[in-house]
Order: C-alpha cells, then structure tokens, then sequence
C-alpha cells in the first residue's frame, strides 16, 4: 500500500472549488511534485497534507491511517514554507533543534541530530549564526534542515525556491535530489514552475482549477501530454489545429487546416472526422534550407522564418507555413563561430517523425 | 552635501534640544545643587547672594571659611537615616511594579486581539483605547473617587458580594487598592499601544512553522509570539511603570494615608513643609532610580534588538 493516499479529497472556499475530487497516491521514498499555474489548487492541497486545512469530504490516508481531521501538530509530516518561517529570534541550531524539543527529545540526542544535519546541509560552520546573518540559500537550507530533523514520514516544500535567483537555484534542485536520495523521506514538492518539476520529481501532478490534469513520470508528461492545457503549461509546444481523416493499425492520417495531410500515431478512442490538435516540441522538428522528402516516416512542409529570437545555445525559430501558421522549431548553435543559421524572411523546409508529434482529441 | 546635511540636522534637532536644555537639563542641574544647600529661614533655599552687613552691597556670602554654613551632605544623610523614606520608595516600587504587571496582564490579550483582528477594524479599536485620553486626566480620577467611594455602585455591589461569603463591608476609597486600581486604568494605553504595535508586525507563518513542527497552543506562545514581543513588553512597562513610580496625582486624590507615595512626599517637601533641599534629595535618588532601571532595560533591549530580523 502506498505510503500517503488522497482519496476523493474536495474542498471549497465559499462559492470557489480549490480541490475538486483529487485522488492520488505517493509511494515511500518518492518526490512527487504538485505543479499548476497559481490558484489551480496545489497549494490548498498541500495545506491539507499538512494539516491546515481540512477536506469538505474524502480521506487523506498516511500510513493506513485516515488523517484528515488531525491537527497538523500532531502530524508526522513537515513542511518547508515559502519563505522559510525560520524563528528569528533563534539561532539556526536552536531552530532546528525546535521540532525535536516539541517531540520531548533527551537533549543529548538533540545536540547529536542536530549536528548531523547541519551537517547533511553544509552549514555546520553557522550553527550560532541568526536567519538573518545569512543568505537567502542558507536560509533555504536551515528550513530543509529543520523539516528533516525529527525525519518525518512525509517532507512537504511549498515552492522553497521561487524566493532565490535563477543560478542558486538550479544549485539548490542538485542539493535537493541528492539530499531526497540521501535521506529517503517522501518529498511532496509544490511549484508553478514546470523546469523545476521536471527536473527534480519521480512523478508530477499537473494540476488545474482543482483538478489532477495528468499524472505521470516527467518524460511521459512532457512527451505525451494528454490535454491541450498540460502541452501548453509544460515546455514550449506547436499546438496544430487538425481533424482525423483516417486511421490505420500504426498509423493514423490528420489534416492539418489549410496546410496539409500529416501522420501522426494513432490515438485510442479516435474516430474519423474527429477535431483535435497535434503537438510538436520544437526541439523534435528539423529544419533546413531543403531537406530531402522521400522519407514516408516523416511529415513535410515548407514555409519561411517570421523571427528569429538568439539565446546563445540555441536559437528560436518561428517559421510561418504557407497558410499563415506559426510554427516553433529550435536550431542548436553548434556550428562554431556561426551565430545562426537563418535570417528573417528566408525560405526554408521543416520535417518531423510521424512519432514525433502527439495527437490530442478536442 | 555633507555640509548641509549636517545643517539640515542642526535645524531639525536644535529647537527640542534647546528646549530640553532650557527646561529640563537646567532645572535638574539646579535641583541637584539645591540638594546640597540648607532651606530658607521661610522656605525656599538659605540664600548664597545678599546684602553684606557692612556695606549693604549684594555680594556672594560664601567664603572659604564658612561654606559649612551653607553646603552639607545632611539631606542625604537624613535619607538613609530614617529607615521610613526607604521604606516609601519601596512601597512605591512595589505599587508600580504591581500596576506595570496587571497592565501587561491585562493589555496583551488585548492588544494580541487588536492585532489579529481584521485590517479595517483595527484602527477603531485603537482609537477605543485612547478615547480615555480626550477627557481631563483630573476628572477621570474624580469619576473614581465616585465609583470607588462608600455610595459608589461598585463599592456596594463588591461589598455586597463579599457580605455573602461573611467579609466586609470593606472601604475601597483611601487605600493602596484604589491607588492601585485607578494607577492601572490610567496607564493601561500605555501598555496596549506597544504592545500593539509590536505584536502587529509579527509574521502568521512563523505559527503555522512552529504548529507544523509539532507545537501545541501554548507552546506557539511561550516559544514563538512571547520572545518575538518583548521589545514591545519592556517598551510598555518603562511606559508604565516610570510615570506610575512618581505619580502623585492619583495617590493623593484616591489613596488617603494609606496609598501615600514617593510623590506626594516629594510634594510635601516642596509645598507643606518648605524643605526644598529634602525634596531635592528624594527628587534625585527617584531619577536615579529610574535611570538604573532604565540602564538595564536597555541592556536588555539591546540583547533583544540583535535577533530581530
């Protein structure tokens, strides 16, 4: 049995639905990430794990017991806030020293745990230090350290790094999956943003309006996702209007409006005439000056580049198809000493594997 | 730049420093030195200044032969001889002392309700608490000479309660308990408003962090929100507790002879009987006393001040 499940969990605010009929399960020693744009829900559902809020109706089941109703004090489960919530007027050893006060702890076991956790975290150096003589990671740190302490069941973290700058906090996923692998305890992560998520969780929850959108590994979400809404929140992606013109035992026809017939693979529950889109990451599609078209496995269309946006490694293309259609593809800058490939208005050809793309029924 | 900042600060600080020059540093400075003279044949000070016998002409009178006859360490003397004058400042220590802490008692709730209260709300009720403020200070007092007094409807309705049990009838009026009860009532908004304003500021998620790491009601409040306000705390009961140590208002209109206070002897001194070295001397062992308190405080404050984020 799965070590936390949510089962048919609903809760409203007034007239609001923030959680609408969630059911899912984490395994022990899994980082199961929450991900959703703000007020689709992640965070009321979190607050439900922790204890804060607590569900109109279903469970929530941790360890075979139904703990929906248990105050979060009395929860094996810990979170790491936003902004840290480290006491100020503690030392960072006496805040992480606090978890294990409150559970009773003999003091000298106390000075134990708490010295090797600093020193999981790196900060054993500023165990007198105040929250406020250190940095924004160190921070981010002692709240992780104060959470993991008294090695809860289950590590809630509320989006811990949205408040550090972007190459700190790209430190901070490393330190974060090897400290998860290290410790072992199940982390619930929280977090609007979808690199993060895919970079740091086992499985991941996309969520919308209150509701679990898919649920799947990272590499299943980003390549196969299952509705407009999660292709669109996750990644960059070409979402090609289409409708089914026939379907084959592997493969399966769509026009593309005003463009073209593609294939794509096909989907269960499919039927001819059905409407629907393709996507296409624009890392999956080739583009050149001509590329040869005789291979049946790939789809084919030319068009001309409408902008050009330079980000060093790679560059964006948006190339414009003969109907007017914008479609994103990206060129890795590989070539050295050459910054581009294409400029703007240039006549090229695009192409992608049948399998490349995903079709999504409307 | 530089330059006229530093104007900028003279201009901004000069007038209340000259103010608290003229009136405050000056008149200290002269009753420190008064402590040190004889009274006057009618009150008042043993004159340095007059007209000299043979002459007629004002001139000093001091010399160095017969300053003795004008400066002596007596007044101090008589201080720590008659053990009643140290026994006054206690008790007055103790009033205050009692009044700072059912203030404190009395005001944290309060102020702790104020400041979680909702935003638009807030406001009015701190007004509530200073509404006090826009009537005399004299005729509040009066108001509790009446409730207090025999045909006061408290003073029978306790009276009247305590008759149940088989005590009294008691008299509130006159007593160290009207002292102590008007003193409170007083100073209460003076413990509310630091309070308030401390508590205020102080961040929910701090609670939600303690709660979550396993601490109950009452250890959310010994362990986080309690250290967190004791700036607040010390900045309410220096309020308090140094305006109630030498209030002699309140103690003279509803203490009788029993709630007598450090005060109203000084009061006495300068007024009644015309000692104003005396009440120089207990004048400045009260400010000395409230300075030391003062020092410590702030010893304590500073402690405080470096973990406040």
């Amino acid at each position: 049995m799965a070590l936390l499940e949510i089962r048919d969990v609903v809760k409203r605010f007034g007239d609001f639905t923030a959680v609408n009929h969630v059911s899912l399960s984490v395994e022990a020693g899994e980082f199961f990430t929450l991900l959703g744009p703000s007020g689709c829900g992640k965070t009321t559902l979190l607050r439900m794990l922790a204890g804060f809020e607590q569900p109109d109706s279903g469970e929530i089941v941790l360890d075979s017991v139904n703990v929906a109703a248990v105050p979060p004090e009395k929860r094996p489960v810990h979170t790491v806030f936003q902004n840290y919530a480290l006491f100020p007027h503690m030392t960072v050893a006496q805040n992480i020293a606090f978890p294990l006060k409150m559970a009773n702890v003999a003091a000298d076991e106390i000075k134990t745990r708490v010295a090797e956790v600093l020193e999981d975290v790196r900060l054993s150096q500023f165990a007198t230090r105040y929250p406020n003589e250190l940095s924004g990671g160190q921070r981010q740190r002692v709240a992780i350290a104060r959470a993991l302490v008294n090695r809860p069941r289950l590590l809630l973290l509320d989006e811990p790094l949205s408040a550090l700058d972007a190459k700190l906090r790209e430190e901070m996923q490393i330190e974060l999956i090897n400290l998860q692998k290290e410790v072992g305890i199940t982390f619930v992560y929280v977090t609007h943003d979808q690199g993060e998520a895919l970079a740091l969780s086992h499985r991941i929850a996309v969520m919308n309006k209150g509701e679990v959108a898919q649920l799947d590994a990272p590499e299943t979400i980003y390549s196969y996702p299952k509705s407009r809404f999660v292709a669109d929140f996750i990644g960059q992606c070409n979402l090609l209007d289409a409708t089914v013109k026939s379907i084959g035992s592997d493969r399966m026809q769509i026009e593309i409006a005003g463009v073209g017939i593609a294939e794509t693979l096909p989907v269960a529950g499919a039927q001819v005439g059905q409407s629907g889109c393709l996507t296409v990451r624009p890392e999956k599609i080739k583009l050149g000056a001509t590329l040869p078209s005789d291979d049946a496995d790939e789809v084919h269309f030319k068009g001309k580049v409408h902008d050009c946006l330079y980000l060093g490694d790679v560059t964006i293309y948006i190339i414009e198809l003969d109907n007017g259609m914008l479609v994103e593809t990206m060129l890795p800058n590989s070539a050295p000493g050459r910054a581009k490939f294409f400029d703007d208005n240039d006549l090229v050809e695009l192409a992608w594997r049948f399998d490349a793309g995903h079709f999504i029924l409307a | 730049m530089a330059k006229s900042n530093r104007i900028n600060k003279w201009l901004i600080s000069g007038p209340p420093l000259l103010y608290l020059i003229i009136f405050f540093a000056i008149p200290s400075l002269i009753m420190a030195f008064a402590a040190f003279r004889f009274p006057g044949d009618y009150g008042g000070l043993l004159p340095l200044i007059g007209p000299n016998p043979d002459t007629g002409a004002n001139e000093l009178l001091v010399t160095a032969e017969n300053w003795r006859d004008y400066l002596t360490f007596e007044n101090f003397g008589l201080f720590f001889t008659d053990s009643i004058y140290v026994e006054l400042f206690a008790k007055s220590f103790w009033y205050a002392g009692i009044t700072t802490l059912i203030c404190l008692a009395m005001a944290y709730p309060l102020a702790w309700l104020i400041a979680r209260s909702p935003k638009k709300y807030r406001d009015l009720m701190i007004l509530l608490v200073i509404l006090p403020f826009w009537s005399n200070f004299l005729i509040r007092v009066y108001a509790w000479m009446i409730i207090l007094g025999p045909q006061g409807y408290f003073s029978m309705a306790i009276n009247q309660v305590l008759g149940l049990i088989g005590i009294g009838p008691v008299q509130l009026m006159f007593s160290h308990v009207a002292v102590i009860i008007v003193l409170v009532y007083v100073h209460l908004p003076f413990m509310v408003l630091p309070l308030y304003a401390n508590l205020e500021k102080h961040d929910m998620a701090l609670l939600d962090a303690a709660q979550d790491l396993g601490a109950s009601g009452w250890q959310r409040f010994w362990k986080i929100t309690w250290p967190l306000s004791l700036p607040g705390v010390w900045a309410g009961a220096a309020l308090v507790f140094i305006p109630a140590l030498g209030m002699f208002a309140v103690p003279d209109l509803v203490g009788g002879t029993d709630g007598i206070m450090i005060g109203n002897l000084i009061k006495q001194q300068f007024l009644d009987s015309r000692d104003w070295p005396f009440g120089s001397v207990l004048s400045i062992m009260l400010t000395l006393a409230v300075l030391l308190l003062a020092g410590f405080a702030a010893l304590i404050g500073r402690g405080g001040k470096r973990n406040a984020l």
